[in-house]
C-alpha cells in the first residue's frame, strides 16, 4: 500500500508541476515580442543580400547534419551486415575493425582528408594531385560570415562544420567496404595500417578529381557522380579486389577447384544492417542534395527507394530462377546493389528510370558474385560486387537515362576504380612484405576473436 | 534399473514429454544433438554454392526407469515420436548400475 501511496502522490505532484510550468510558459508567451522581432530582423540584415533566403538556409543546414547522421548510421549498418555474414568466431574481430574505421575516419578527415577532398586553390598538381593540411574551419571567428551563406551561398546551404561532418561519415565507408571483403582471415594490425592510409590519403585524393573541383570536371560533358557510386563505393570495392587478390581464400573455401561455401552465422544480422544502410542512404543520397531543396530532396528520396525496392526484387527473381532457392543473402546485396546503382544518378534521372538502374544492379550482383566466387576471389560479404561492379554500373547509367556524356562517365568510373585498386593493391602489397597479412592458419582455424582478441563474442555457445 | 536414451526429431519432444507423462515417467534430460542414420543430410544452397548437410539436428531424451517400467516407457516414445517418415530416429535401452539422488543421498531405485 506504501507503494501505490508513493505512486499517488507522483503522480499529483506531477501534473501539478505540468499546470504550474503551463501557466509559466503562458506568461512568456504573452510578452510583448517586439525585442525578438528585433533580433530575428537584425540576423536576417547580417545575412546581406542572402538575407531572403535565411529560413531556407538553416532549414538546409538542419538536414545536413540530419543526413550527415542517417550515413553514421550506415557504419552500424555494415557492422552488423559483416558480422552476420561471417562466421560467429570473427564477429569481435568484424565489429572491432568496423569500430577503428569510423573512429580513425572521422580523425583522419579532420586532420587532412577534408583539405586534400576539397582542396579549393591548394593543388600542387593542377587537377590532378592535393594534399591538404587540417581542417582549419575551427580557426575563424565566430560571428564570421561563413557560419551562414558565405560559406557556400543557395547551392551549398550549409556552414563549413556541416559541410565537414557530412563529408567525414562519407570518407570511412570506403575503409569498410574492404574490411568485410576481407574478413575472416586478415591480420588485424596490417588490416588497421592499410584502412587508415587508405582512408587518410587515397580517399580524399581521389575524390578530389571529381568533387574537388578535379580534372574529372573538365572532361567531355563533365564527369557526374552525384553521391558517389564512382569516388566511394567503386572505389572502396576494387581497394577490397586488390587487398583479396593479395590475401588470397579463407581456408577450406575452395577445396580441389570446388566452391565450399562458409556460412554466415546470423540472418537476422545480416539483414537488420542491411536495413540499417537502406535507412542511412536516405542520408547519403539525401544529404547529397547539399541543401534542403525541396524538389532535389523529393526526387533523390524517390529514386534511392524505387532502386532499392527494384534491386531487391530483380535479385530475387535471379536467385529464384538461376539458384532455385530465394536466397535472403542474396535479396540483401540485391537491395545494396540497387542503393549504389542509384547514387550516381538519383538527382538526375525519374522514377522509371531509378527503377531500371536499380533492377539492372539486381540482376549483376547476382551472377557478379558467382563470377568472382567462380574464378576464387573470396569476399565473405559480397563487397565487390556490390560496391565496385554496381558501382561502375551505377555511374555508367548517369551517361545513359541522366543525360551525362557515357564516354565521360566510362573515363571517369575506370579511372577511379583503378586507381583504387592501383593504390590497395601496391600499399597492401607492401604491408604484406614488410609484416604479412594475414593470419596462421591456426588462428584462422580457431578464430580471430580468440587469437587477435582473446574474447569471444558470444561466451555462452558453442564456438561453430 | 534401465536407461531409456530416445533420439528423435526436435519437434516430436513435446509430443513425447507428455506420452511420458501419461504413462507416469517423473523426470527426463533433453539434448540438442546433431547426427545422421540411413537418411544421410540433405542439399542447401547458401549465395549460389551448394553444400552438403551431414549432420541433421536432432534431440536426444534419457529417462532411467524401473526394470519393469523400460518397456512401457519404450513404447510410449516409439508412439508419440513415430511420423512414419525417414529420420523418425532411434530408442536404446542400456542397464544401469546404480544412481543417487545427490539432495537425500537415497540410491538404487528409490533414487529415481
Amino acid at each position: 500500500m506504501k507503494i501505490k501511496n508513493f505512486l499517488l502522490t507522483l503522480l499529483f505532484s506531477g501534473i501539478t508541476f505540468m499546470c504550474l510550468s503551463a501557466n509559466l510558459n503562458a506568461e512568456v508567451m504573452l510578452d510583448p515580442m517586439a525585442s525578438g522581432d528585433e533580433d530575428y530582423i537584425a540576423l536576417l540584415e547580417a545575412q546581406g543580400e542572402y538575407a531572403y533566403a535565411f529560413d531556407f538556409f538553416t532549414t538546409s543546414m538542419l538536414w545536413t547534419v540530419i543526413a550527415a547522421a542517417l550515413v553514421f548510421l550506415m557504419h552500424l549498418g555494415f557492422a552488423t551486415l559483416e558480422a552476420g555474414l561471417t562466421q560467429s568466431k570473427n564477429t569481435v574481430n568484424i565489429l572491432f575493425k568496423n569500430v577503428f574505421i569510423i573512429c580513425i575516419g572521422l580523425f583522419t578527415y579532420a586532420l587532412i582528408g577534408f583539405n586534400t577532398h576539397y582542396p579549393g586553390d591548394g593543388w600542387i598538381i593542377d587537377g590532378w594531385l592535393a594534399f591538404g593540411g587540417e581542417f582549419g574551419y575551427a580557426l575563424t571567428a565566430a560571428g564570421n560570415a561563413d557560419d551562414t551563406f558565405g560559406y557556400g551561398g543557395v547551392g551549398l546551404a550549409m556552414t563549413g562544420y556541416g559541410d565537414f561532418i557530412f563529408q567525414a561519415m562519407f570518407a570511412a565507408t570506403a575503409a569498410t567496404i574492404v574490411s568485410g571483403a576481407v574478413a575472416e582471415r586478415v591480420k588485424l594490425g596490417s588490416f588497421m595500417i592499410f584502412a587508415t592510409l587508405l582512408v587518410a590519403i587515397a580517399y580524399p585524393m581521389v575524390g578530389a578529381w571529381h568533387w574537388g573541383g578535379g580534372w574529372l570536371g573538365s572532361l567531355e560533358g563533365g564527369f557526374y557522380d552525384f553521391a558517389g557510386s564512382s569516388v566511394v563505393h567503386a572505389f572502396g570495392g576494387f581497394a577490397a579486389l586488390a587487398c583479396v587478390m593479395i590475401l588470397g581464400p579463407r581456408s577450406g573455401k575452395y577445396v580441389d577447384g570446388k566452391i565450399k561455401p562458409i556460412l554466415g552465422h546470423s540472418m537476422p544480422l545480416a539483414t537488420i544492417g542491411v536495413f540499417l544502410l537502406f535507412l542511412g542512404w536516405f542520408g547519403f543520397n539525401g544529404g547529397s542534395v547539399l541543401s534542403a531543396n525541396p524538389a532535389g530532396v523529393g526526387l533523390v528520396f524517390v529514386t534511392t527507394a524505387l532502386a532499392a525496392a527494384a534491386g531487391g526484387l530483380a535479385s530475387i527473381i535471379v536467385s529464384m530462377l538461376f539458384l532455385k532457392k530465394p536466397d535472403l543473402s542474396m535479396a540483401l546485396n540485391g537491395i545494396l546493389a540497387g542503393l549504389v546503382g542509384i547514387t550516381a544518378g538519383a538527382d538526375a534521372m525519374g522514377a522509371w528510370a531509378a527503377v531500371t538502374v536499380g533492377a539492372i544492379a539486381g540482376v549483376i550482383v547476382v551472377f557478379s558474385i558467382l563470377f568472382f566466387d567462380k574464378i576464387q576471389i573470396d569476399d565473405p560479404v559480397g563487397a565487390i560486387s556490390v560496391h565496385g561492379v554496381c558501382g561502375i554500373w551505377g555511374t555508367l547509367a548517369v551517361g545513359i537515362w541522366g543525360g551525362a556524356n557515357f564516354v565521360t562517365q566510362l573515363i571517369g568510373t575506370l579511372s577511379v576504380s583503378i586507381a583504387a585498386f592501383a593504390f590497395a593493391f601496391i600499399v597492401f602489397g607492401i604491408i604484406k612484405a614488410i609484416m604479412g597479412v594475414r593470419v596462421s592458419p591456426e588462428e584462422e582455424a580457431e578464430g580471430l576473436d580468440l587469437s587477435e582478441h582473446g574474447q569471444a563474442a558470444y561466451p555462452d555457445f558453442a564456438q561453430s | 534399473m534401465k536407461l531409456v536414451k530416445a533420439i528423435i526429431k526436435p519437434f516430436k519432444l513435446e509430443e513425447v514429454k507428455e506420452a511420458l507423462a501419461d504413462v507416469g515417467i517423473e523426470g527426463m534430460t533433453v539434448t540438442e544433438v546433431k547426427g545422421f542414420g540411413r537418411q544421410k543430410g540433405h542439399t542447401e544452397i547458401y549465395r549460389g554454392s551448394e553444400y552438403t548437410v551431414d549432420f541433421l539436428p536432432k534431440v536426444m531424451l534419457e529417462v532411467v526407469v524401473d526394470d519393469s517400467e523400460a518397456e512401457k516407457t519404450s513404447t510410449a516414445i516409439v508412439n508419440a515420436a513415430k511420423t512414419g517418415k525417414i529420420g523418425d530416429g532411434k530408442v536404446f535401452i542400456l542397464p544401469v548400475e546404480s544412481a543417487v539422488r545427490i539432495r537425500t543421498d537415497e540410491t538404487g531405485p528409490d533414487a529415481l
